[in-house]
């Protein structure tokens, strides 16, 4: 998929089983949303082949939309709407809907219920935006960075809710550039950037199964230039150093309790004084940080 | 609930489908209409420019002892009438429709179950409500004021051929540019066109009052629409001249809508 002269998604090839929660994570600009519309109909692929629930998202439209729920990024309400009007309007569109009630609740949408869309808040947006999704009964729901600009409580309904659906059956496809939601909700986590896939598997496979672990090490004051290539020189040569910011780096590889000694003794050796050390298991953003030597969230 | 479990089903169990095609473009229809009366500037479009001009050309009329053939509120109440029909089909459907795509509505709606043929039920549907509407605040005014329409069956059908033909000639045109320019783009062309159409388009006023450009305006979408009007409760008469020109103009935009209309 291009636009203009910029290729947004390059010959990605994923699949979704049922029944599970996949979940895109990349960096602003990654595809995620493309690979996402390509997927909902709303764009046609220039090349490849996308099926989903077995269907053509362009020529078999008619046949899938009733069956998927989908979530936009933002927008999707006539301004002077209100919240719980526009709810119960989507609902009617279906013919087994859910309890607009029940959702109403769920997703903390009383406060707000007859509150015009336009003034409503960030979070309360994506949690209607949600609710609309979901209200059909979908057998699949796209949902497009559904947390962005929720509070960590509004948070937690969320994921507590997709958990639930994803219990009941539901196949969940979300995308994310956080990689503790994908972490905490995926089955599958399909890691893009610049339109590529560039890792696939579940989060325990991304993050621990390579039996490496990570040490971040933040000092006082910003390192010597050469010290990345100093303290892998250190370490030996099945670490990777990369720099986080001046005063961090990032050391990736087999780690015990000697690394930790060889990153203190290389302190004291280069004059730098650790504010803190912390060792613990790789996270997807060290993942992506490793593939792709930038950091997921700028 | 216990049978619920008794299932193992859940709350999320899918259960997927969409409601009834007539379901749904009614839901679509009552949505639309609400959206429509509840906007205020839309309502003054709708109903307080066509009172203030029914109230203020009768007025006019008798100061300035305008040469109009006829009594000023049988000549003007059907030109507001068709006014009326203009603001709504035309103005107040361009406008909501250009900040629908502008809000993302229609891509929204555009992966709900209701297709682009339901949603477009719906927005024909709503128009007819609101115009009717408009027709008994109108029409009744212009009764207080004394209106006498010349009442034939020729006349009332001719005059409910001329409202729907209108409708489709003018909601095509107004989707036209909804579904090509920005919404604040749209929204100034809207009510320019408008605003022309109700100077110099033989809308209220009949098209013989514009001396030697008149022949031309009844080939308007508005000038047909005005005319007819006339015709058909003034006269009494059938207006076919003005229907048939209001089913061009329908065609034609409705086939210029299709193949520019834009979603996104």
């Amino acid at each position: 998929m291009t636009y203009g002269d910029t290729v947004a998604v390059d010959g990605l090839d994923l699949e979704v089983a049922r029944g599970t929660v996949t979940a895109v994570l990349g960096p602003n600009g990654a595809g995620k949303t493309t690979t996402l519309e390509t997927c909902e109909g709303y764009r046609r692929a220039q090349a490849g082949r996308v099926r989903v629930l077995g269907l053509d998202p362009q020529a078999q439209r008619g046949a899938l939309l009733p069956r998927i729920g989908v979530m936009l990024q933002s927008g999707g309400a006539w301004s002077g709407v209100r919240a719980v009007e526009m709810l119960r309007h989507v609902a009617s569109l279906h013919a087994h809907p859910l309890d607009v009630g029940l959702l109403v609740e769920r997703l903390g949408l009383e406060e707000c219920g007859r509150t015009p869309y336009r003034r409503l808040s960030g979070g309360q947006q994506q949690r209607l935006g949600l609710a609309m999704a979901v209200v059909g009964r979908p057998e699949l729901v796209f949902v497009d960075e559904p947390t962005a600009g929720m509070d960590p409580q509004m948070r937690r309904a969320t994921w507590q809710l997709l958990q639930e659906m994803r219990a009941d059956g539901v196949t969940v496809v979300l995308t994310t550039h956080y990689m503790d939601e994908a972490e905490r909700l995926a089955d599958t986590v399909h890691v893009i950037d610049h339109g590529r896939l560039i890792a696939t598997g579940s989060p325990f496979e991304l993050t621990r199964g390579t039996g490496t672990s990570t040490i971040r090490l933040v000092v006082t004051e910003p390192f010597p230039p050469d010290a990345p290539e100093s303290l892998r020189a250190a370490l030996g040569g099945a670490t990777d150093v990369r720099p986080l910011n001046p005063q961090s780096l990032l050391i990736t590889g087999p780690a015990d309790a000697s690394t930790l000694a060889t990153v203190s003794a290389w302190c004291q050796a280069h004059g730098v004084l650790p504010e803190s050390l912390s060792l613990g298991q790789r996270t997807l953003e060290d993942v992506f940080l490793q593939i792709t030597g930038r950091e997921l969230t700028s | 609930m216990s049978l619920d479990k008794l299932d193992h089903r859940g709350t999320f169990t899918p259960a997927p489908g969409a409601a009834p095609l007539s379901r749904m473009v009614a839901a679509q229809t009552r949505m639309e209409t609400r959206l429509l009366l509840r906007n205020g500037e839309q309502l003054l479009l709708a109903v307080v420019i066509p009172l203030i001009v029914l109230v203020g050309g009768i007025l006019a009329a008798r100061h300035f002892e305008l040469p109009l053939d006829g009594r000023p509120v049988d000549l003007l109440t059907p030109g507001v009438l068709a006014l009326a029909v203009m603001s709504t089909s035309f103005t107040s459907l361009a406008i909501a429709t250009g900040f629908e795509r502008r809000y993302g509505v229609l891509k929204r709606l555009g992966s709900s179950p209701l297709p682009r043929s339901g949603l477009l039920a719906g927005k024909v549907g709503a128009l007819l409500v609101v115009e009717a509407a408009q027709l008994v605040v109108l029409g009744g005014a212009g009764l207080l004021l004394g209106w006498s329409p010349e009442v034939t069956a020729a006349g009332l059908l001719g005059a409910l051929l001329v409202v729907l033909c209108a409708t489709a000639a003018f909601a095509s045109l107004g989707l036209l540019l909804a579904g090509t320019l920005r919404a604040e783009a749209t929204l100034a062309a809207a009510n320019l066109v408008y605003l022309l159409l109700l100077a110099g388009g033989a809308v209220v006023l009949p098209a013989s009052a514009y001396g030697g450009v008149g022949g031309s305006l009844t080939w308007l979408p508005s000038g047909a629409l005005g005319e007819g009007m006339r015709t058909a409760l003034v006269d009494g008469a059938f207006p076919g001249v003005d229907v048939l020109v209001l089913v061009v103009w329908a065609v034609a935009g409705t086939v210029l809508t299709a193949r520019t209309f834009r979603w996104e």
